[in-house]
């Protein structure tokens, strides 16, 4: 018995949530008075060892070239193939992009209930029950899970990383690979930018900016912060900018730490996709617009006066000039 | 070419969410039901797209859902698809449903099966990787474009930070999202056509959910803004960052 973790990587390197979901594993495992374990798939430049602080003991490595690229139906035979090496009955995905085309596949092949969007620990003390967001962080449900393999996929930025101490076992796993029916022949990546889904503080603007060359105070402001840039509708649909910046009910739903919303007014919509955030701070000029109710810092203020004292005041609390 | 088409009934975007039966029902008291839009946006559109470009091609749409699912379906209907079919079950987990279209699927031999990213109330995103698993079929989600040239589909899909091109042979099944296509609005003609295609109700196969839901809740309500004189902006980095700890 055992709870895996499919520790999700890019180029080679282990990404940010992968940690959230070791940590949650470890978490998971200690309430079943097990071990957590994790799968790496594909080869990778990291010391996965290292991984052992967030608290897995034994990590199942498949360093197999030909999972260097993403195909779900491959990568779930393999993940299939770690769980039971590893005898999970708890399986746990990040819900982010790969977890969410694998984890529902490996639900079918394991006929193991799957919980995605998964938000806190299971409550084990009456069956195993989970929570998770539904109708767009409106609301939360508690999903009971009755099969014996279970599948968690935790919603980025829902759980936080914890590093102590420790150092895993890498060991081979030596998994049957299928060949891949899907063939990947071109991968472009904003290079130097933070990825929206990942992002601790995300700064998004909205139609009060007037027009795309006015995200300048906007870039930087992000840059300050190590934030993403993000914006409403309104902006994406005029091409101010790219559609993958869009946030909100029909765009990217995200929950950052810190939510800085300017001269967006706040509709409903825009709302489903951000408020799972930890900390929304909202500039608008309209002291009516419905976004201030379901803000917990505002200003009521012009966007181009506020944000560059705003920026201002943050070089001085970090010491930049 | 032959499309299938998966349509969900959802609440509209701006319903009021409430729960009934000591908050294990959905409230759908004054509720209006909509077409799950990233299943009417982007994946019905892009089918209709599809046919547009081929006319050869052959859509259809598929439900799960009781008869009041069918106001829904025939809107759908409006828009484009040729026929729809509605599997006549109260609807379960996902697994249960993907069940259900999966079996649909085999039926009807299609080159390409069409899901939205996730519906707008239970947030899954799980029902298209469930069907290409139970298919035994490759699965491209989260899709932004998606070309056909003869049997060979060029699918973009997002990737963190980015996007990723994949080439793939038919049959697949892919989710779309948003920049899979534009929005539309039935038009007349539509409405009018859509009155008689045929829409067959089938008998769900008998398929154990995995999942229940053990009950609702509704996130605690915020405290309240906290607002911020405007010659004030520095008191608002100085709450950021000692009281909420956020920068």
């Amino acid at each position: 018995m055992s709870v895996l973790v499919y520790i999700d990587t890019a180029d080679g390197h282990v990404k940010k949530s992968s940690l959230e979901v070791l940590t949650y594993g470890a978490k998971v495992a200690e309430q079943l008075g097990t071990s957590v374990e994790g799968v790496v798939l594909g080869t990778t430049t990291e010391d996965l060892s290292a991984l052992g602080k967030y608290g897995v003991k034994k990590i199942h490595h498949v360093a197999n070239e030909a999972l260097n690229n993403f195909d779900a139906q491959v990568f779930t035979k393999v993940i299939a193939q770690a769980a039971e090496a590893s005898g999970a009955t708890v399986i746990v995905f990040s819900n982010n992009l790969s977890g969410k085309a694998i984890a529902p596949r490996l639900s079918v092949r394991l006929k193991a209930g799957l919980v995605s969007g998964a938000v806190a620990l299971p409550d084990t003390s009456n069956g195993f029950t989970v929570k998770k967001n539904v109708f767009s962080g409106k609301a939360f449900a508690n999903i009971a899970v009755s099969t014996q393999v279970k599948i968690i996929a935790l919603n980025p930025n829902a759980y936080q990383t914890i590093a102590g101490e420790g150092t895993a076992e890498v060991v081979a796993l030596n998994a049957a690979v299928d060949a891949a029916k899907i063939k990947v022949t071109n991968v472009t990546k904003a290079s130097g930018e933070v990825p929206l889904a990942e992002a601790d503080v995300v700064v998004s603007a909205g139609r009060g900016l007037k027009g795309p060359e006015n995200w300048g105070m906007v870039e930087e402001l992000a840059k300050l912060l190590h934030a993403a840039t993000a914006c409403s509708r309104p902006v994406a649909d005029a091409h101010w900018r790219p559609h993958n910046e869009h946030v909100g009910q029909t765009g990217v739903a995200i929950a950052p730490n810190l939510y800085i919303a300017i001269g967006i007014s706040g509709a409903i919509q825009h709302l489903a996709g951000v408020n799972r955030s930890k900390v929304i701070v909202v500039i608008n000029k309209d002291p009516e617009a419905p976004f201030f109710k379901a803000a917990d810092y505002g200003i009521v203020g012009d966007a181009f006066e506020i944000i560059p004292k705003f920026t201002a005041a943050i070089k001085k609390l970090k010491g930049v000039a | 070419m032959k499309i299938l088409v998966c349509i969900s009934k959802t609440p509209d975007t701006t319903a009021k969410i409430a729960f009934t039966d000591n908050n294990t029902k959905f409230d759908v008291n004054g509720v209006q039901w909509i077409i799950n839009p990233y299943d009417e946006w982007y994946a019905l559109v892009r089918a209709i797209e599809l046919k547009e470009k081929d006319a050869a091609t052959i859509i259809h749409l598929v439900t799960v859902g009781a008869a009041d699912a069918e106001p829904i379906i025939r809107k759908a209907l409006a828009l484009g698809g040729d026929e729809a079919i509605r599997v006549n079950a109260d609807s379960h987990d996902s697994f249960y449903i993907a069940s259900q279209i999966a079996e649909v699927a085999k039926q009807g031999g299609y080159d390409l099966v069409l899901t939205g990213k996730e519906t707008i109330d239970y947030n899954g995103s799980s029902i298209g990787g469930m069907v290409a698993e139970l298919l035994d079929l490759p699965y491209v989600s989260l899709a932004t474009k998606f070309e056909l040239a003869g049997t060979k589909a060029t699918i973009t899909r997002e990737i963190e930070g980015g996007e990723e091109t994949n080439e793939v042979e038919l049959p697949v099944v892919v989710s779309a999202q948003k920049g899979m296509a534009e929005a539309r609005i039935p038009n007349m003609r539509g409405i009018m056509a859509a009155r008689t295609k045929p829409l067959k109700v089938v008998e769900p196969i008998t398929v154990e959910a995995l999942t229940a839901v053990a009950g609702f809740g509704l996130p605690p309500a915020k405290a309240g803004v906290k607002l911020v004189d405007a010659e004030n902006v520095e008191e608002l980095v100085r709450l950021l960052h000692e009281e909420a700890k956020a920068i």
